[in-house]
């Protein structure tokens, strides 16, 4: 099981724009300049490859931190 | 458990037919009139479609058909049985298998039957045909599978889809060993792809569909829509899930395939699936750069486009895997021997302008 400082990792390596060092588990990703629908769907393919969870469009529009994502990763294994 | 071993048929050729219009994807974004989808289009990998206003799944399909008999030599009358998959049928009654019966002159004791499904039809479709057949009263039969006419509204998704017709020629062959399948449902993502108002459940043409109809830039619910998140979460789950049960059920190993081909959804979702697979890239074949997804046609599509020449008189393994609107997924094994695999057809615009219709 991956940390949440490794969750916060991965995700930013999602990012092209974005410095990682400034990604933290508090960031609310949506609010970033470069997030899209585009990154969403990265996001969710991350997600599948490392975790083997299937994350739904909600979760994404329900999430607010890079954190809540991740505890939605944590209960759906 | 929904799995399938039907032997005594073989794949006797396949055939596909296309609209002759492109339409280059790039030049599509600007109609679609959201900006920086350029990202999009490397992200899906689909540089062109084919598409036509003009022509129906049944035009294109009959067009396949036709060179399909002549490049098999079999007589019309010869064919026992056609059935049909599309979402688009030229109209909801009658089925697009009646009316093909008779555009192709094939004989009144003919079975004739249409599935109404997406993008695991191919798959499905071969499980019914094949398992009337496998017991030799009907020797040959037609499977038409594909989509015409569709249209996806203004968003993203509309630089997704093309139209095709394909056939794919089966023929009973006692001692063949015919075909293993897998299949799966889950309709509680019903609304995961689906046009809202196309049948029976809403009817009624409120004034927010009457504005949107109107308008060249809005989407409106007798367009088909998808969910892109949603989708893209489905298939990569589903579809690795199937294969491996397949196999595992069956005693397959599919990294052994000669061929992997799956439905054609696009860049981004096919490759996640391979790489989740870990089968080699030169096994997987692709047409969606230049088809895109073509619903239940993608998968003879891809074999017809990219493998003529390459397997003809020889024995060749496939793991193929439809999977989409539905949500509905099929997976199936098989080889060919001695397959017959026609010229891809371009169909014009005017082709059946002559003809007359209620």
């Amino acid at each position: 099981m991956k940390s949440l400082d490794e969750f916060v990792a991965l995700f930013a390596e999602q990012l092209d724009e974005t410095d990682p060092s400034s990604v933290t588990a508090q960031t609310k990703f949506r609010e970033l300049d470069e997030w899209s629908s585009l990154l969403a769907l990265s996001l969710i393919s991350m997600i599948d490859e490392e975790f083997d969870v299937a994350l739904k469009g909600d979760d994404v529009k329900n999430s607010e931190t890079i954190e809540d994502v991740y505890n939605i990763v944590v209960s759906k294994i | 458990m929904a799995f399938l071993d039907i032997k005594n048929v073989r794949i006797a050729g396949m055939s596909t037919a296309v609209p002759k219009r492109v339409v280059h994807n790039n030049d599509a974004l600007k109609a679609c009139g959201e900006e920086d989808n350029s990202k999009y289009i490397e992200q899906i990998g689909i540089i062109e479609r084919r598409e036509s206003l003009e022509l129906t799944v049944s035009d294109l399909q009959v067009m396949s058909a036709e060179r399909m008999l002549v490049d098999l030599g079999w007589e019309k009358d010869s064919v026992d049985a056609i059935l049909c998959v599309s979402l688009t049928p030229d109209y909801p009654l009658p089925v697009n298998a009646c009316l093909i019966q008779d555009r192709l002159g094939l004989s009144k004791e003919c079975y004739a039957q249409d599935i109404c499904l997406g993008c695991s039809g191919w798959v499905y479709g071969l499980s019914v045909l094949s398992s009337i057949m496998r017991d030799g009263n009907i020797k040959r039969g037609l499977l038409l599978t594909g989509d015409g006419r569709m249209t996806w509204g203004k968003g993203r998704n509309a630089l997704q889809f093309g139209h095709a017709g394909c056939v794919t020629a089966l023929e009973y062959a006692p001692g063949d060993e015919g075909f293993k399948f897998n299949f799966g449902t889950d309709g509680s993502g019903f609304d995961v792809v689906i046009m809202p108002q196309s049948g029976m459940r809403k009817m009624e043409y409120d004034e927010e569909l009457i504005k949107r109809f109107d308008d060249p830039f809005m989407q409106h619910s007798m367009e088909a829509e998808m969910k892109e998140k949603e989708f893209l979460s489905f298939c990569i789950n589903s579809v690795p899930k199937t294969i491996n049960e397949l196999c595992e059920h069956y005693n397959i190993d599919y990294k052994n395939c000669d061929y992997l081909v799956l439905h054609q959804a696009n860049k981004s979702i096919n490759q996640h699936i391979v790489e989740k697979l870990d089968v080699a890239q030169e096994k997987v074949i692709s047409s969606f750069e230049h088809f895109g997804n073509t619903l239940s046609a993608s998968i003879p599509i891809t074999i017809t486009t990219q493998l003529k020449g390459k397997i003809e008189g020889k024995n060749t393994s496939f793991i193929c895997c439809g999977f989409g609107v539905g949500l509905s997924w099929g997976s199936v094994s098989f080889s060919t021997k001695d397959i017959v695999i026609s010229d891809l057809i371009e169909v014009d615009d005017n082709q059946f302008e002559n003809l007359t219709w209620v």
